[in-house]
């Protein structure tokens, strides 16, 4: 197999261009799951706000504006080729440009700080991004990036639960935490949940669970059902659209789980608001 | 559903007769601050200071835009998490602000506060700034500039929607409608 050779400025370039998209349009995914819950709400202020958020998607791409004001944490998910060879400089700093780009040309908001605990200086461009690599077979580099807003990251939880635990206090930790976030996470909720593995790669699953298209089941069944039976469960709470009370708190839960140690059962749950953007490019 | 337009800064009158549930839509002006704008209100009035804005019977919009396209007045302008403001809330309430804008509940203590200082809270729409940017006539950039989308700004709005989440009776909108559609 010959090696291909990808500059590092066709990489800039698609990163800018994915972070335009992902901020002015909402995906298909994301629009239908909306149009099912105005379908489905009880309440009829949720149903005026759900309505309301399928407007603003429509105003968001036909005048280019983001969705929302918080454009996020530019976390971009890189799949790698083992048979292609990057050219023309640093991969990393390649993604770095790409976002400094997207953010000044898309007029998005630049909300990364640098020095988290004392100054807290934004660094006026957005970057750093968060770049989560992963090799993989083949000849070509995928791009996964999502625009993470602060609201919901910052109600999103990590529990290191015991091993005979299980589904029940899985669900029950989902269920306290959508619970907390309330109305500040901006429900209707994506729920990211990465079950197993470690401490770290667990909060990483949860992440990759919420880059799937929204509603669509894992292929594991058994894992499938524990999110239609958490989602079901989540839904009973009455937190509604921006926690205004409704029967539509979440639009889905999406899990990702690996084999983990005998005396471990770690779960991260990550919350994504209802402007669930992402989106990606193959190069 | 029936919709109250209302006037900002708001007359006393007006915000005695708002009720939790209350759909609004506003015009006239308010003020944004978020964290780091807050934060520095409190280490100045901590030292005894004034506050380089007036704030008495004024509107706080818990808000940071994104930049203002060209032949725009503003980016998208939504809410953030007012919860992160209620650590400086009280001292604000004493300079006589009289509504906050935001998204989410407020701690139990803020709640308690609004209602002891005859103030209100309301909600817009989380993750709906495209839609918002369109409610928002004029903007101007009061102090901290260098906090870039963290400035405080003043805005102009009008038919800017928002409903009354916290009432200065101690009405709540967010207890009532949960419970109604709750089913644990």
């Amino acid at each position: 197999m010959p090696i291909r050779e990808i500059d590092v400025s066709r990489i800039s370039a698609v990163v800018t261009r994915l972070c335009m998209t992902a901020n002015f349009n909402l995906g298909q995914d994301v629009t239908d799951a909306l149009k099912a819950a105005v379908e489905k709400e009880e309440s009829p202020l949720g149903r005026q706000i759900l309505s309301a958020l399928l407007e603003n998607a429509v105003i968001a791409g036909r005048d280019r504006l983001p969705l929302c004001q918080d454009c996020g944490t530019a976390l971009v998910f890189a799949e790698l080729g083992q048979d292609v060879h990057v050219v023309g400089g640093s991969l990393d700093d390649a993604i770095g440009e790409g976002v400094r780009q997207g953010y000044r040309q898309g007029y998005l908001r630049k909300s990364v700080v640098g020095q988290p605990f004392s100054a807290r200086i934004n660094s006026g461009d957005n970057t750093p991004p968060v770049i989560h690599y992963d090799i993989v077979p083949g000849d070509t580099v995928k791009i996964a990036l999502m625009p993470k807003g602060g609201g919901a990251e910052n109600a999103s939880r990590l529990a290191m639960l015991k091993p005979g635990e299980g589904e029940t206090t899985i669900t029950d930790l989902v269920v306290r935490v959508v619970s907390e976030a309330g109305g500040t996470a901006c429900p209707p909720l994506v729920i990211g949940l990465g079950v197993g593995a470690s401490l770290e790669k667990a909060a990483v699953m949860a992440k990759q669970a919420l880059m799937r298209p929204v509603g669509s089941a894992s292929q594991d069944e058994e894992v499938a059902g524990m999110e239609r039976r958490i989602l079901a469960e989540v839904n009973k709470l009455g937190i509604g659209p921006l926690g205004m009370g409704g029967s539509v708190t979440a639009l889905a839960v999406h899990a990702c789980v690996m084999p983990c140690h005998i005396a471990s059962l770690p779960v991260a749950v990550n919350l994504q608001c209802h402007s669930a953007r992402h989106a990606e490019a193959i190069i | 559903m029936h919709t109250r337009q209302m006037h900002t800064p708001f007359h006393t009158e007006d915000i005695l007769s708002l009720k939790a549930g209350d759909n609004l839509l506003l015009s006239g002006v308010m003020y944004t601050a978020r964290d780091a704008a807050h934060q520095r209100w409190a280490e100045t009035l901590e030292k005894g200071l004034p506050l380089p804005v007036g704030l008495a019977g004024q509107t706080l919009y818990y808000m940071g835009p994104s930049p203002a396209p060209p032949g725009r007045a503003v980016g998208a302008c939504g809410p953030t998490t007012s919860r992160r403001m209620d650590r400086y809330t009280l001292p604000l309430l004493k300079q006589g602000i009289k509504a906050m804008i935001g998204k989410g509940e407020r701690s139990p203590e803020t709640k308690r506060d609004i209602e002891n200082y005859g103030a209100v809270y309301l909600v817009t729409l989380g993750g709906a700034g495209a839609l918002l940017a369109g409610r928002v006539k004029k903007v101007e950039t009061i102090c901290y500039p260098e906090l870039m989308a963290e400035a405080v700004m003043r805005l102009e709005v009008e038919d800017f929607p928002a409903i009354c989440a916290y009432d200065a009776r101690g009405g709540d909108i967010f207890s009532l409608q949960t419970a109604r559609y709750r089913r644990i």
